[in-house]
């Protein structure tokens, strides 16, 4: 069986790519139109119901929710993206090396992860948003440094064991050096699970943005991003719940798409289960 | 002048519980077209002495001593240099064909990695070059064969793709660590009589590892046999087989199972059990599990003595040891 076959039998597999699609799809359409102007301010159409002009309704401000949303969504895409590229990037050369050179150099690398680890993620963004200034760029680094010793650790782990295999021996005994071992036999080796984890680590990433911003610390107005949308629901609880509602659920659904779409990447790239022809 | 010569090769490999000496001491040479077998039981040395060889000790190993290669002195040199021999003048099969080659990669690409980095070939050039090579080590339809993965392959295929790939550059000493012992007993003959027919084709040297003797009997000239880290007996196959100079070479034969023997014996087993490493007894490393010892084997390791032309053995009592009954 090949792999499309497989995807195309894998029930979480298909559905997190769905949900997924369906994210970039929104980003890629918030370029070109949304239904209103997701920054323009109607204060007398504030806090409508839904409508066939606002499908969604508007908010506090009289903005419109369904623009909002699409709209967005581009700030979850772009922190992922450059968070999980930033933890990739450095994290992944990282781990390689440790397992390269063994030595010092892993002792370095690994105890410098551990020293990442001991702060939570959030408080370090934090901490990082308040020496250098709340903003987007500042949060998706904070974040995409949280994901260095994430990915440094995989990578690092992973690579050890690949190391130990024969075919790494036989690969020595054929006069190869360790740079050229670990692009043609290690990295190749260790690509799925970093994969997987990148996607997980993409949802993580979303979700911290939305928490950033809810803290006022991520993306600044008026930019639209579904964490600032939720902080700003907040104080209509009661008036208006159904504002918390809509992000909430983006957010939620991207989660579980991303998720949903590494748990089968896992299953699907997994040799032993691919074998099995 | 040989080309391989081995002079008071010694290793140690430093760990929680103190220093193993894994080789104390090893001597031997190898000329152009030698067959030479090195046997013993699992952690005698065996394998450690093909690793020093191929310089690929496992880290924080101490070596000392001598290996000379066409003049060339490997300890002590640095690894890019090393490299260079790895794969071009020296080629190594290993044990397990299963795990020895990467499951990510093409077996044409496996076999022509060490024609592109040592012979610096192209794409093409390497490809049609691994493909005599498939064709050589008698790999069936070697032409669909290149672009398989290795898990299509069974065992004794794989082998054979591991053995072109060993012998690609066309080395100078070919380094064969338990190359059978994975496999079945009738593709065990067929891989054996393949490594000496290309031995005896391209006049390279052959260290063929093994503990199997019948594998030794049928395919090299001379045999060592190691314990406890040195090579305690070493001569010509047929007269280390005849004579069996050294208590432990007795046990090891004695050891071996027997077709057609009476049902219910026992199998004969060496009593006692393989030093650790770690603490080797300063005589001979044998002397707790040997029958003939005395009190003088144990203050110093025994020097090879003479026991026949080209054939010693590290034993005080080898005359005694010689006109007792053979096992």
């Amino acid at each position: 069986m090949n792999f499309t076959t497989r995807a195309r039998r894998h029930a979480g597999f298909m559905l997190g790519g769905v949900l997924v699609a369906l994210l970039i799809a929104t980003a890629l359409l918030s370029f070109v139109w949304t239904p209103h102007s997701a920054v323009e301010i109607d204060i007398p159409a504030k806090l409508q119901g839904p409508s066939a002009s606002h499908w969604l309704g508007t908010d506090s401000l009289g903005r419109d929710i369904v623009s909002l949303l699409i709209v967005g969504s581009q700030n979850s895409i772009a922190v992922g993206l450059i968070a999980v590229g930033i933890g990739m990037g450095f994290g992944v050369s990282l781990g390689l090396l440790a397992a390269a050179r063994r030595g010092w150099v892993e002792e370095l690398v690994m105890r410098a992860a551990d020293f990442t680890f001991a702060f939570p993620a959030l408080l370090s963004a934090i901490m990082l948003t308040a020496i250098y200034g709340p903003g987007l760029v500042t949060s998706t680094v904070a974040i995409g440094i949280f994901n260095i010793p994430v990915f440094a650790r995989i990578a690092r782990g992973a690579a050890t064991a690949v190391w130990a295999r024969d075919y790494v021996s036989a690969s020595r005994a054929c006069g190869k050096g360790p740079w050229h071992i670990t692009f043609a036999h290690v990295l190749p080796n260790v690509a799925s699970g970093l994969i997987v984890q990148a996607t997980i680590q993409f949802a993580t990433a979303i979700l911290a943005e939305a928490a950033l911003s809810y803290l006022g610390l991520g993306t600044q107005p008026p930019q639209p991003s579904w964490g600032r949308m939720l902080n700003e629901a907040q104080s209509m609880m009661y008036l208006a719940p159904q504002l918390a509602i809509w992000p909430g659920l983006a957010i939620a659904l991207s989660v579980l798409g991303l998720n949903l779409m590494g748990d089968g990447l896992r299953d699907l790239l997994d040799p032993r289960l691919a074998r099995s022809r | 002048m040989p080309m391989l010569e081995v002079k008071s090769l010694q290793v140690s490999l430093p760990g929680p519980r103190g220093t193993a000496r894994a080789l104390r001491g090893i001597d031997f040479e190898l000329a152009r077209g030698d067959t030479v077998g090195l046997i013993g039981e699992s952690g005698c040395g065996k394998s450690m002495t093909a690793l020093a060889l191929m310089g690929l000790l496992p880290q924080g190993a101490v070596i000392d001593g001598s290996i000379r290669f066409d003049g060339q002195e490997l300890v002590g040199l640095p690894d890019a240099a090393l490299c260079e021999l790895r794969g071009q003048r020296i080629g190594m099969i290993f044990q397990e064909p299963m795990t020895a080659l990467n499951p990510l990669h093409r077996i044409g690409d496996q076999v022509a990695e060490p024609l592109r980095q040592h012979r610096g070939m192209g794409r093409t050039e390497a490809r049609a070059e691994a493909l005599r090579l498939l064709e050589r080590v008698r790999l069936p339809q070697a032409r669909q064969r290149l672009d398989a993965w290795p898990h299509q392959l069974s065992g004794g295929q794989r082998q054979r793709v591991m053995i072109a790939a060993a012998l690609a550059c066309g080395p100078d000493l070919l380094i064969a660590d338990e190359p059978t012992t994975a496999l079945d007993a009738t593709i065990q003959g067929e891989i054996l009589d393949l490594i000496a027919e290309l031995v005896a084709g391209s006049g390279m040297a052959l260290l063929l590892i093994s503990h199997d003797l019948g594998v030794m009997a049928r395919s090299v000239q001379r045999v060592m046999v190691m314990y406890g880290g040195s090579i305690v007996e070493s001569g010509a196959t047929a007269s280390v087989f005849e004579r069996l100079a050294h208590p432990y070479t007795r046990g090891l034969f004695g050891a071996r199972p027997r077709l057609g023997g009476a049902r219910g014996r026992k199998l004969a087993t060496i009593p006692g059990r393989v030093p650790e490493l770690i603490d080797l007894p300063d005589g001979c490393p044998f002397a707790e599990r040997c029958g003939w010892v005395i009190n003088a084997c144990r203050s110093a390791l025994p020097p090879p003595l003479p026991v026949a032309a080209g054939h010693t053995a590290r034993c005080i009592r080898v005359d005694e040891v010689a006109r007792s009954a053979k096992p």
